[in-house]
């Protein structure tokens, strides 16, 4: 009995902490409105450095954003000047990239675009950093062969399995599949269970019995041309 | 005046080693061409092997792909295992508990000087000198019992799950580890006996292939070409990943940046790596293996790049999620593609015979720069 009337007791006070602890609940009242749809994952937040603030001035429109996603720095840049900004971003005294991971293409068909992802890493800072820029199927985004030996052939494989074109690289061709094969392996329309058969017929002297081809008669629709022939 | 002209008037010749040749390591075809017998320049022809494991990344949910990614890189399978577990797990926002970090750090360091014994016979091989081979491969047997004991493969082993491991330690893990660590660096002086003062292996090696500190940071080197440069980073000690903050090791260097050098620096490499066993096989804490989390596999939307410090060099991952149980983009940062690319800046100038020292001490694996 004691402890019934305790128990009403007890919530008798601890209401009015409620209003004094509720001050603080109100910002996050607004955010929660656009947190529900994204409960499940990490958000990106504004990356602010003295890096992004020198590359916007000296790039100024040319950087599209700066953001920080679980821990990992990212940039977003327009691919006009690609060229420059990675010479900049190596030779900067900020945090000098003079190392190139990885240099790698994600396809979006919807919007008919490719995205180029460049991950830096600077020995001197022990930072890495990710540079995206878009590029459209025909447009040349240009080679950075001669800010990083690396990307050579790091290049070549993203064209060979995207069938992006580079500018300025000085030897753009096929690198892990045969120089006459036709078509763009990674790009998203193009089915797992698809092939060259053409290809395997003609080299191999088989017929691979794939249902699915890409050969003359993709040929005759314009599709999957080898954009250097 | 016109003359015929020969084959023999012309000075230049081309000869295409590979890619069936036995010290090619797998199907490489590199290109010379020759002036008399030195390397005037030298062209890589890859992609034998290529079975677009990436395109299959984006085809299979994330746990399938795990065994598949076994079989890039095949001598050091636990590091392919290790990288991608820890990537999705960091777009998941799960750690995998202490107990499974403890276990991974162990399996993956002997794997570790497994992939290295396979490279000290091979590369000794390719030179002529026929016993390392043996010995090594004598040491290398003894790792692969130990996985063949725990997860019942010996190459393509499958050793861990996205969250943390699946199998328990068997009955004697922990003495037939501690065994083998104690008796490695007797060893390993044991090889050195046979290589490092050897006369012919110094003349085969030193000089050969040298490349320097600026130029393997400009060609993207990593892993132990890298450290032989004279640069001294590894990626367990500048990102710690799994359990690795918690040991003490070394990290061992060479200066000229020659084939001897890089020999020098795995044989360090395989002494410090059954150092790092050797304290966490006598501190594996008790506790879950696996991290609570759901079994389906669903990262959120985003991107993620990991890289760990695999045997042959950087070893990363870029996933690209879109949140569904398969990846929308899975890419593999191989170390062997990119090391293998330096081989041209290092053959130049040198005899044929010192290619085939140069594509050992690279030490690459053409199933994972073909992928």
């Amino acid at each position: 009995m004691a402890e019934e009337k305790d128990n009403p007791n007890a919530q008798k006070p601890t209401p009015p902490p409620k209003p004094a602890g509720a001050v603080p609940p109100p910002p996050p009242k607004p955010a929660a409105p656009a947190a529900p749809p994204k409960p499940k994952g990490p958000v990106p937040e504004p990356w602010s450095h003295p890096l992004v603030d020198a590359i916007n001035e000296k790039f100024g429109a040319e950087l599209v954003k700066a953001y920080t996603f679980i821990g990992q720095n990212q940039i977003e840049v327009k691919k006009a000047r690609i060229g420059d900004i990675m010479r900049f971003l190596r030779d900067n005294s900020i945090i000098p990239f003079d190392y190139l991971v990885d240099e790698t293409a994600v396809h979006w068909p919807k919007d008919e675009e490719f995205e180029i992802v460049y991950i830096l890493y600077s020995f001197k800072k022990n930072e890495r950093l990710r540079v995206k820029t878009r590029t459209k199927e025909w447009e040349a985004v240009e080679s950075v062969v001669s800010v990083w030996g690396t990307a050579d052939w790091l290049e070549r494989e993203v064209y060979d399995m995207f069938g992006v074109q580079y500018a300025n690289h000085p030897n753009l061709k096929r690198i892990l599949l045969p120089e006459d094969w036709v078509g763009f392996p990674l790009r998203k329309d193009y089915n797992i269970r698809l092939q060259d058969v053409d290809w395997v017929r003609k080299h191999l002297g088989i017929d691979s019995g794939q249902k699915y081809y890409v050969g003359e008669a993709r040929h005759e629709a314009g599709d999957y041309i080898t954009p250097t022939d | 005046m016109s003359t015929q002209e020969t084959l023999f008037d012309a000075s230049e010749l081309t000869v295409s080693m590979g890619p069936q040749h036995p010290s090619t390591h797998g199907v490489l075809q590199v290109k010379l061409k020759l002036d008399g017998e030195r390397v005037i320049d030298a062209q890589c022809v890859i992609g034998y092997l290529h079975r677009g494991v990436e395109k299959l990344g984006e085809n299979q949910t994330y746990g399938q792909f795990l065994p598949t990614l076994d079989r890039t890189d095949y001598i050091a399978a636990v590091s392919n295992c290790l990288g991608f577990c820890e990537a999705v797990e960091k777009l998941l926002g799960v750690t995998a508990p202490p107990r499974a970090q403890y276990i991974r750090v162990i399996l993956t360091e002997l794997n570790r000087i497994s992939s290295h014994l396979l490279w000290l016979g091979t590369h000794a091989l390719d030179i002529g000198a026929m016993t390392v081979f043996l010995y090594a491969f004598r040491e290398r047997e003894e790792i692969l019992k130990i996985f063949e004991n725990y997860s019942g493969a010996r190459l393509t082993t499958h050793m861990f799950r996205i969250g943390g491991t699946q199998y328990e330690l068997y009955d004697g893990f922990q003495d037939q580890v501690r065994a083998f660590v104690k008796d490695f660096p007797k060893k390993v002086a044991e090889y050195e006996t046979l290589l490092t003062e050897n006369r012919i292996w110094i003349n085969r090696t030193r000089g050969v292939g040298v490349i320097s500190a600026k130029d393997a940071v400009d060609m993207g080197l990593t892993g132990p070409p890298l450290r032989a440069s004279g640069v001294q980073w590894d990626l367990r000690k500048a990102k710690p990943y799994a359990a690795y903050a918690d040991f003490e090791f070394d990290i061992p260097v060479g200066e000229h940046g020659d084939t001897y050098d890089r020999y020098m620096v795995r044989m360090e490499e395989m002494r410090q790596s059954a150092r790092i066993v050797a304290q966490a096989v006598e501190k594996i804490p008790d506790g879950p293996l696996m991290a609570k989390m759901s079994k389906i596999i669903k990262p959120p939307v985003g991107d993620i790049y990991h890289s760990i410090e695999a045997p042959k060099g950087e070893l990363g991952y870029y996933i690209v999620s879109d949140g569904s149980t398969q990846a929308y983009r899975a890419r593999v940062r191989p170390p062997s593609f990119v090391n293998l690319q330096s081989l041209r800046k290092m053959v130049i100038g040198h005899m044929v015979a010192d290619v085939v020292a140069v594509i050992g001490t690279l030490d690459i694996v053409l199933g994972e720069i073909d992928r």
